[in-house]
């Protein structure tokens, strides 16, 4: 198989976890890279939530990797059949490394439908059932750079047995190899990656087990999925995590799927986590909310979060505690959290301050507090758009600081500094 | 700016007659307004409650709009008048740096609001949003205005449906003229806020008649052409379009209210209106209708599935350089980026369709003009609209 040539260089290992590096010559063409610690672009159909591409490239430095849903494209499947030019030309991404996933990070997924031949994804008409063959075709329409392998990941729930556990890695691992098979005879597919996943729930032995074997086969990267927030508690997942990427190859890069919190993508980079998806700006945007934590480790402690000394009040922090095993908390989704501000709260109503004082977005430049609560109550459009562009920018932000905190040994400093957001 | 500092100095409008089209009523303007010069004539979009449904003001900006309307009534209930004086007036507010146009609030009292009731004070109705009852005088409407700094005000009118005939008219018509009075006097920023007065009058052209001769007597500096376009026959609308035109003076400009459909602009224009708002292009883009040459493309039809060509492969706009109608009709079952697409493509296409028509009238070509989009809106010559085709007959514009 002429494989994927991307390369990870790491330049630093912290603690022997926490990893700073560069993946280097990803793409098909191999020309982009991509940071890490580093969080891909979320989009629905490729596009950024309530983004066009103007509004969207008001952003400076967007990071090179782009994700979209298998759940999204399955239902096109015959529309990008006809079109032949791949989904990235269909949408019109010219420029961007795209990454196919099975789910979309921030929309539930029923259970109980994957079985030892099939997963399913959930388009706008349905769930769309899929077989390898199904699958792999689809793949070779969409033409991405790298596609996360089918996966059977339905081990959050509260019933979930060791059995059930132990049948999910199996089947993961069947699946990988018939959609192996199926790549390495496939011309079409030829550069393209694909990422193992690894499964186990919460079940240690089950998760070495998983990572082992998938580490043995020629995948590009590995998503780390059944982790995801609301699953289980981050001392555990950052147990669970620190055990499977003891597992996994150096030179390989390690998605974590479903995270997002900063404090969890924080413990998490210090298991050893690549890569994010960042879903957690548009989850953040659909509740009226801007993201607002502080994170600058350059102030001295007294000053530092400036922008956060206003945010704190009893009804909007919320403070999530995530009950392991619970049934996926989507409604605490809906909550605003400690890192963000609920800028329909009536207090904003004559607030001529910019979201985040010092943020350099093209909303925070332009517009004010005010103007966003505005949009909001009387529910205009653009509230979605300036919100999601300065959600989108923080959050990237937010990743850069974590690589300067672990080039420059700040992480502590760091760490201390997002877990202050919220509080008195 | 030294440009800034001669404006001060002036009153806030200043329109030059660029051309005159020799056969039609025809003109091509510059009006320059505190904000910038617009060129006309012009189609100004609605951003009723300080914002252009999901495009930022850098967007709309990019697409070449010096001018577009903001809606008194909203603004006026939400955020409140005191709060956009204190966020620099409407511009500050939704930072926006070319010209802003304020409605009197009226219109949308008696459409939207159940409760109203017209009185020689004012209009008095119900606020939809506790209860309270709130007048809208000719003083008060005046005075939201004002605070929202907008560049050109428009007069409190009594609004009458324009298929309502009989006393009511007359009456609404008189009312709307010692109304106008109690606007003028209430401005509390003639050098900086235009005020326009309304022609009312209904369908009845000795009324509108009246109401001409009576309003032309103030020194406002524009006019509007009001009480139509609200399911009136045709053939009754644009007759009185033409009758205010010929009575409107030459050296100010003229706006005809609620007016946005390709052809009606293009026939009002041939009677020598020069400026136009509507909500329907931004309205209809929500829902995934695009405006072309031809009439509409609805991107949500399944016919533009697997259709691959831009919604318009001659337009320039952001939407159709980019996208293709197909991804689109998928985009709008994911995401509300697709109605932001749209809504881009059909304001670039009313602006575009308005710098053709005032360069074909630069260019004396005008009547010429209207021949080829006719030719491209309509499949054959009997599709024309046959009051379209009278009423450009009327200003000597004919077809084969
Ligand atoms: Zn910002
Ligand atoms: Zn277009």
């Amino acid at each position: 198989m002429a494989g994927c040539r991307m390369k990870l260089e790491l330049s630093q290992v912290v603690q022997g976890r926490g990893r700073l590096g560069l993946l280097q010559e990803i793409g098909r063409m191999g020309q982009h890279s991509l940071d890490i610690p580093g969080c891909l672009l979320y989009t629905h159909l490729g596009s950024v939530p309530h983004l066009t591409q103007d509004a969207l490239h008001t952003l400076l430095s967007l990071p090179a990797v782009t994700q979209v849903t298998l759940s999204n494209m399955a239902e096109h499947q015959e529309v990008l059949e006809e079109f032949k030019g791949g989904f990235k030309k269909f949408a019109g991404l010219h420029d961007t490394v795209l990454y196919c996933s099975l789910h979309d990070p921030a929309a539930p997924c029923p259970t109980g439908h994957t079985t030892n031949k099939t997963v399913s994804v959930w388009g706008s008409g349905g769930r769309i059932e899929l077989k390898v063959d199904k699958f792999m075709a689809l793949q070779k329409t969409v033409q991405p750079d790298w596609y996360q392998s089918m996966a059977d990941g339905e081990t959050w729930q509260t019933s979930t047995t060791r059995k059930r556990v132990r049948k999910s890695v199996d089947r993961t691992l069947a699946h990988l190899d018939e959609c192996l098979m199926v790549h390495q005879k496939s011309q079409e597919l030829d550069g393209v990656g694909v990422f193992g996943v690894v499964e186990g729930g919460d079940i240690l032995e089950e998760r070495v087990r998983s990572a082992r074997e998938t580490a043995k086969r020629p995948v590009a990267g590995f998503c780390l999925d059944g982790f995801q927030t609301g699953a289980m508690d981050q001392a555990l997942r950052s147990q669970l995590i620190t055990a499977v990427t003891k597992e996994l190859p150096e030179d390989k890069p390690r998605l974590l799927q479903g995270v997002g919190r900063p404090d969890e993508v924080l413990a998490c980079v210090e298991a050893g986590v690549d890569l994010f998806e960042g879903f957690l700006p548009f989850q953040t945007t659909e509740r009226g909310c801007a993201l607002c934590f502080s994170f600058d480790v350059t102030l001295d402690p007294e000053s530092a979060g400036t922008a956060t000394l206003t945010v704190p009040d009893e009804e909007q922090h919320t403070p999530r505690e995530t009950q392991p095993n619970r049934d996926l908390n989507w409604d605490n989704q809906t909550h605003t959290t400690r890192f963000e501000m609920n800028l329909k709260h009536k207090r904003f109503q004559d607030d001529f301050r910019p979201l985040v004082e010092g943020c350099g977005c093209y909303c925070c430049r332009n517009h004010q507090r005010a103007y966003v609560h505005h949009l909001l109550v009387t529910n205009e459009l653009l509230a979605g758009v300036l919100l999601m562009i300065h959600n989108t920018s923080h959050y990237h932000s937010f990743f850069r600081a974590i690589r300067e905190a672990l080039a420059n040994n700040k992480m502590d400093l760091l760490r201390r500094r997002v877990l202050e957001n919220g509080k008195e | 700016m030294s440009f800034k500092k001669t404006l001060n100095a002036v009153p806030p409008l200043c329109l030059r007659i660029v051309a005159d089209c020799p056969v039609t009523k025809a003109r091509a303007c510059d009006l320059t307004l505190p904000h910038c010069t617009v060129s006309t004539p012009v189609f100004m979009p609605v951003g009723t409650q300080g914002t252009l449904k999901g495009i930022t003001v850098d967007q709309l900006e990019g697409l070449g709009c010096q001018i577009c309307l903001g809606n008194t009534y909203h603004l006026g209930m939400r955020p409140g008048p005191e709060l956009i004086e204190k966020a620099k007036g409407l511009h500050g507010f939704m930072n926006w740096k070319r010209n802003l146009l304020t409605d009197s609030g009226g219109f949308q009292m008696v459409s939207l609001v159940e409760l109203s009731e017209v009185t020689e004070e004012g209009v008095k109705f119900k606020s939809p949003y506790d209860g309270k009852e709130i007048l809208l005088s000719p003083e008060k409407s005046i005075s939201i205005q004002n605070s929202l700094g907008s560049d050109i005000m428009m007069q409190l009118d009594d609004v009458v449906s324009s298929t309502v005939r009989g006393p009511r008219v007359e009456e609404a018509m008189h009312r709307s003229i010692r109304w106008l009075d109690r606007c003028i006097a209430a401005n509390k920023h003639p050098e900086k806020q235009n005020l326009f007065a309304i022609i009312q009058g209904g369908l009845d052209a000795e009324l509108r008649k009246a109401c001409l001769d009576e309003m032309t007597k103030r020194d406002v500096p524009g006019f509007a052409i009001g009480g139509l376009s609200g399911g009136e026959e045709k053939d009754d609308f644009w007759r009185m379009v033409t009758l205010s035109t010929d009575h409107l003076p030459r050296e100010k400009p003229r706006y005809l209210m609620g007016v946005g459909y390709a052809v009606d602009l293009v026939v009002c224009v041939a009677l020598g209106c020069d400026m136009f708002d509507c909500v329907f292009p931004t309205r209809t883009a929500r829902f995934g209708s695009a405006l072309v040459p031809w009439g509409s493309l609805q991107v949500k039809q399944k016919q533009y599935a697997k259709d691959f060509r831009p919604i318009d492969p001659d337009c320039h706009c952001p939407t159709c350089k980019r996208h293709s109608r197909a991804y689109l009709h998928a985009l709008f079952k994911s995401d509300t980026a697709a109605m932001h697409h749209v809504t881009i493509h059909n304001i670039a296409y009313q602006l575009t369709l308005m710098r053709s028509v005032r360069q074909s009238i630069v260019e004396g070509r005008f009547p010429e003009f209207i021949r080829t989009f006719m030719k491209r809106m309509f499949s054959s010559r009997d599709q024309y609209p046959s009051w379209a085709v009278e009423a450009l007959a009327s200003v000597n514009v004919t077809f084969e």
